[in-house]
């Protein structure tokens, strides 16, 4: 269910690569987990963000929650429909509702990240944790 | 509507519209009688630019209209004086009459901030006399009253320790905090301009000490320490912990939110705490949230006194009187000296307890653990160590069904409870965070523990009952998350 072209973090990011550049945003894992968005708060282009540090927050009726830069590099482009119309998040995390793109400053830093399978056996392991 | 439903309910529910709703040109609340002297041209005293016609907006409604209005909607509420409210983390116990009793003394109530010390001495004895309880509840050396909550509070503590390492030659850079912290933390942290590192809890909900003694670097100003932490679990190791850090230059910051387990048993100034804040509105009794005010104060030791906020209530010859001398203070944190109001009632409640502040905290804890024992074997309980003043299940089992900790926790409005704290701390998952306080007599835990039995049972057999509920109140679930998009956060004619 997982798309395969992109990569994912532990904190349920995914990166979708482009020749040098990236598009980011979080999992439909993610967004099941926190619940309605109500709003989302992402840097300025031209920021600079570096790979584990937040970069933004999604805040949903239950919590707010810090968004992780997958890789580093610079922001180029944000989301600006997401402004009007958080619940895009909830209605197609993977598509519609991409959070930035970024130029990687290490475009290879995206191979240590999961792949789809990797990343779904992860949030499996994840689920088991939980309904224990 | 199940017949196990004993509590009272509430009678009155009417429906009220807004106050603005009721104004009428030309109708008010009181009539001044003629003016007997001769009047002053405002628009001339003060120049034209500040004089208005009138307040645009404002309801024109009587004075019964308003008693109604606000008398009815009150009834709406839910109040500590109708019945348990075991919101977890928050300490909603009883506040006792005689607090009130003691504001509202004159002498007390009529005093004004801007009188002189010579006839403040009676309200800086107030203040001293609470500040030297709280030093003696803490182990603590030095306490501010100013801060106005806890957050304030952790704040003004941060800004303390960036103050102090800042004198050492390095502010540092990373404060640590764990997962089963409160969530003001991290905030505070940012806004004191630290970044924040996470620290996983252990199997049994401790701090994970190998982990611990790795990230603990000359870069780490300060953990922030709940204790006991928001699953109710007393920090064993909080000893080592503080050597740890101590160890580095480290500080121990300790959030106080839940003293309500510790006061009278556990001073924080004799585990290795630097600087800790309390929340004189949950362990202390004073009024709480909805206009409270709230207040926070903060206490330290020795080494933070210099850097503590301005003015300081000292002592000589037998006088009080304000020190604003104190160069390296971090400065105000709030207009005057604190929420004076709420100050007063504190110092009621720790005069009226005194010693007996430790049989309240016993309570506390017996009464979480008594409601821990009666319900794990319907709710599932995550970390199986004996709670302090708060025990947290999970709806795992419930979830089966379908039926979620929100769900439990609107159907507990139907048996006349204010719900539980709903999906907090977030490292339990659907958690159900209870904290009876020691307020509640084994008949009312007893009753409450009937309605979270025959909840449990109702998810089983009609898991539809529960997730629709509340049936009893006014209004049923509320659209919070349209309110959270598009907020109407202003009344329109």
């Amino acid at each position: 269910m997982y798309p395969t072209n992109c990569r994912y973090t532990k904190e349920h990011e995914w990166i979708k690569m482009d020749g040098a550049t990236g598009t980011v945003g979080i999992t439909e894992y993610a967004q099941h987990e926190l619940g309605d968005v109500v709003f989302v708060e992402l840097p300025k282009i031209g920021a600079k963000i570096s790979t584990g540090q937040p970069f933004g927050t999604v805040e949903s009726v239950k919590a707010v929650s810090e968004i992780y830069a997958p890789v580093s590099g610079e922001v180029i482009e944000t989301n600006a429909a997401l402004g009007d119309a958080p619940e895009k998040i909830n209605q197609d995390p993977h598509g519609a509702a991409w959070l930035i793109k970024i130029k990687l400053s290490n475009p290879s830093e995206v191979n240590s990240l999961m792949d789809a399978a990797a990343y779904q056996a992860y949030i499996a392991e994840k689920q088991k944790e939980t309904s224990a | 509507m199940s017949d196990k439903i004993t509590k009272a309910g509430r009678h009155v529910s009417q429906d009220e519209g807004l106050i603005f709703e009721k104004s009428s040109p030309g109708k008010r609340g009181m009539e001044l009688p003629p003016l007997d002297v001769p009047p002053a041209d405002a628009a001339k005293a003060l120049g034209a630019g500040y004089v208005r016609a009138g307040v645009e907006g404002f309801p024109e409604v009587s004075e019964i209209e308003v008693v109604r209005h606000f008398t009815r909607i009150s009834t709406w509420n839910y109040a500590i004086d109708y019945g348990m409210y075991p919101l977890g983390s928050c300490t909603m116990k009883y506040n006792p009459r005689v607090n009130e009793f003691v504001a509202r003394l004159e002498g007390i109530a009529d005093e004004h901030p801007y009188q002189p010390v010579d006839l403040s001495q009676g309200c800086l004895r107030i203040l001293k006399t609470l500040e030297d309880i709280l030093k003696e509840v803490t182990g603590m050396d030095a306490v501010t009253l100013q801060p106005a909550a806890g957050a304030q509070g952790e704040l003004t503590g941060l800004l303390l320790i960036r103050a102090y390492l800042e004198s050492q030659g390095n502010p540092r850079k990373k404060v640590l905090i764990p997962d089963s912290a409160h969530g003001t933390n991290p905030a505070t942290a940012v806004i004191a301009g630290y970044a924040v590192e996470n620290v996983k809890s252990d199997a049994n909900g401790g701090i994970d000490m190998a982990r611990l003694a790795e990230i603990v670097n000359a870069d780490v100003a300060a953990l922030m320490i709940t204790n006991p932490n928001t699953l109710g679990i007393f920090e064993r190791n909080i000893g080592e912990i503080a050597k740890i850090l101590h160890a580095k230059g480290a500080l121990l910051y300790m959030d106080g939110a839940n003293m309500n387990a510790l006061a009278g048993i556990a001073r924080p100034g004799d585990f290795g705490v630097d600087v800790m804040h309390l929340n004189l509105h949950k362990t202390f009794s004073t009024p709480h949230g909805g206009g409270g005010p709230g207040a926070g104060p903060v206490a330290m030791k020795k080494i933070l006194g210099p850097f503590m906020p301005t003015p300081v209530v000292i002592e000589k010859e037998g006088k009080l009187a304000y020190d604003y001398n104190r160069p390296k203070s971090i400065g105000r944190v709030k207009a005057f000296y604190g929420n004076f109001g709420v100050l007063v009632r504190a110092l009621a409640y720790a005069l009226a307890y005194g010693p007996g502040m430790r049989q309240a905290s016993e309570d506390a804890v017996l009464n979480a653990n008594y409601i821990r024992k009666k319900l794990e074997d319907v709710y599932e309980l995550p970390y199986k160590l004996p709670c302090m003043h708060e025990v947290v299940f999970s709806d795992s089992r419930q979830k089966k069904n379908g039926v979620s900790t929100m769900d439990i926790a609107k159907r507990l409005i139907d048996y006349g409870f204010h719900p539980y704290t709903t999906a907090f701390p977030l490292i339990v998952h659907g958690a159900l965070m209870i904290e009876p306080t020691e307020s509640e007599s084994k008949e009312e835990c007893d009753q409450f523990i009937a309605a979270m039995r025959s909840i449990a049972e109702e998810s089983a057999t009609n898991p539809e009952l529960v997730k629709t509920a509340p049936h009893t109140t006014r209004v049923g679930r509320l659209d919070e998350v349209t309110a959270a998009r598009k907020p109407i956060l202003r009344w329109k004619p």
